[in-house]
């Protein structure tokens, strides 16, 4: 079972604000996860080469060339607060 | 015939001879989306000025002689493609005021072919789910039964076209998203090989194993839908450069001589009595069809759930970090620091299976655990891959069910995340090994569809719909509909 100062911790880590009352289901539900997940310990994978793709592929490169324009007003019109062409958040240095 | 029930073929047909517009064929399909609609909550959103004014362009390049074979046809569009100016919410709160702002390659492909959007069609929040019940626009409801689940995470998708509602539909697949909802809901699908279809514009939730898809009634209306998806994409690096078949030319082909292997793993404890009936007369169909079928194995088929709750989670726990409230998405009111504006904004924006998996994510690869996870993980996505690679060089095919069971009700599943992740046991180890799959419809059990699974070889796509076309001219599963939706 997961304890519940591990669970913060990893919220923290994924930046996820949890209430203290959730802490409780979430360390239920992560460990039913986990105890899914440890049954992987019933393999030997031993010499086994990790599989970190489907297709035995390389990675595509393209020129390092400018193909994009500038559309920074099109996609900012979707941002919650912008000014002057920036993107605001609270101040971060005081 | 009524308009929804007929094929693509047909309604070219129809449109080619000038027996009803593309404009008329949008009409009708809005016109039921409007009447049946609210007792499925299959569509998250209905774009019916551009569909009108898309249909009527249609009309104007049939006129023109310059049609291709999707030139007028009404589609819809799981919402997790990008459809520029129109709201793209991946079935969560977070993308709630999200328009895009550039189609998705899968759209825009579509676009120049001259289909025309009906809508955005609901799903399981960032596909994460196999019910629909995790949108934060409300579930779905399966046409068969309004008290089942249709399935998910494309459950929109089928739904919609099980109800008639659409006559194609694009859907998505990490882990059996297009297959298993076809299977509860009496439809065709097909997940292509990994790299198939571009995955740009797709919101990411597992990068290693997203895939888009067709969704229709029938193999030959996949054929079609396939044909003008897959491709090349300079946008996508994953995507393949492998030549597109001509989905739609082998579909009249015998299959006499096919082999076809029927995995033991797959009909083993756990598997519904009604369903492995159904699945087991499908076989005998393909057997009467002339198919050799014999047993197969492939040993670790059971190591691929969790290996997938480690893989999926993971990656998404890296892609879903781009949601911080800052550059679009949900933004908390008054953040008191830059964390606090992150936190809150993502605990308000995702619902809880996402929340979820992207902890299960987070500690899968944080430090300590990399090795023990991830990498164990990868090993066995190997272990999975060789099984299948060694099986598919000794038969053509593997066929088994999709799902171990029919549609549960709504309400069930979500109480117990882990027993709803079992359930994808046999959709799950195709993606791990990124190969093609479909669903196609083989009967009922307990009154609810059941769905075979066709398993092939890595871009063996044109085989796959020749083989459920063969099984779709020879049954009438895939003509079935819903009483309430005729």
């Amino acid at each position: 079972m997961i304890a519940p100062s591990e669970v913060k911790k990893i919220a923290r880590l994924a930046r996820l604000a949890i209430d203290e009352a959730e802490v409780a289901r979430y360390a239920q539900d992560l460990s039913g996860i986990l105890d899914l997940v440890e049954r992987m310990n019933q393999a030997d994978t031993q010499g086994v080469e990790p599989m970190a793709h489907p297709l035995d592929m390389a990675q595509r490169l393209r020129p390092d060339a400018v193909t994009e324009t500038n559309q920074r007003e099109l996609f900012q019109l979707n941002a919650p607060a912008v000014e002057n062409g920036l993107f605001l958040v609270p101040k971060v240095i005081e | 015939m009524s308009l929804h029930q007929q094929s693509i073929a047909e309604l070219r047909g129809m449109l080619d001879r000038r027996e009803v517009s593309s404009v008329e064929l949008a009409q009708h399909f809005l016109a039921r989306i409007k009447a049946h609609d609210p007792a499925l909550n299959s569509f998250i959103s209905v774009t019916e000025d551009e569909a009108l004014k898309a249909a009527l362009a249609a009309d104007h390049r049939i006129a023109a002689g310059h049609a291709e074979p999707l030139t007028g046809i009404p589609l819809a569009h799981k919402d997790i493609f990008c459809t520029l100016g129109v709201k793209t919410s991946c079935g969560s709160r977070m993308l709630d005021n999200f328009v895009a702002p550039y189609n998705a390659t899968v759209v825009e492909r579509l676009n120049q072919a001259g289909t025309v959007m009906l809508g955005k069609l609901n799903m399981d929040e960032f596909a994460m789910g196999s019910t629909s019940e995790s949108s934060f626009y409300g579930p779905t409801k399966n046409p068969w039964d309004l008290s089942a689940v249709p399935g998910g995470s494309s459950g929109g998708s089928a739904a919609a076209l099980a109800a008639g509602l659409t006559p194609l539909a694009t859907g998505t697949d990490t882990g059996g998203s297009i297959r298993q909802p076809a299977a509860y809901c009496g439809v065709t699908g097909l997940k292509p090989t990994y790299g198939r279809v571009s995955r740009f514009g797709m919101i990411a939730y597992a990068s290693s194993l997203d895939q888009g898809g067709p969704m229709a009634r029938s193999a030959e209306d996949c054929a079609w839908l396939l044909k003008a998806m897959a491709g090349f994409d300079a946008l996508d690096s994953t995507c393949s450069e492998q030549p597109v078949e001509d989905y739609t030319a082998k579909l009249g082909e015998d299959v006499a001589g096919l082999t076809i292997g029927l995995p033991r793993e797959y009909f083993g404890e756990g598997l519904d009595g009604e369903v492995a009936r159904a699945i087991d007369e499908a076989v005998a169909e393909f057997r009467r069809l002339g198919a050799e079928v014999r047993e197969v194995s492939l040993p670790n088929s059971e190591l691929a759930i969790p290996a997938y709750y480690v893989i999926a989670p993971a990656e998404a726990s890296s892609n879903l970090s781009r949601f911080d409230g800052v550059r679009f998405g949900h933004r908390c009111e008054a953040p008191k620091d830059l964390v606090d504006l992150y936190e809150r904004s993502r605990a308000e924006g995702f619902g809880s299976e996402v929340k979820r998996r992207i902890m299960i994510g987070a500690y899968a690869l944080s430090s300590g655990y990399y090795d023990a996870y991830y990498l164990k993980a990868q090993r066995i996505r190997r272990l999975i891959a060789d099984d299948f690679r060694r099986v598919l060089s000794e038969v053509d095919v593997i066929m088994g069910p999709v799902a171990p069971h029919v549609a549960p009700d709504l309400g069930t599943s979500l109480k117990d995340p882990v027993a709803m992740y079992l359930s994808d046991i046999y959709t799950v180890p195709v993606n791990l090994a990124g190969l093609p799959a479909m669903s196609i419809p083989a009967g009922f059990a307990h009154g609810r569809p059941v769905g075979l699974q066709i398993i092939g070889r890595a871009f063996d796509e044109a085989r796959l719909l020749n083989i459920a076309h063969r099984f779709q001219q020879a049954t009438d599963w895939h003509r079935q509909i819903p009483a309430a939706f005729a």
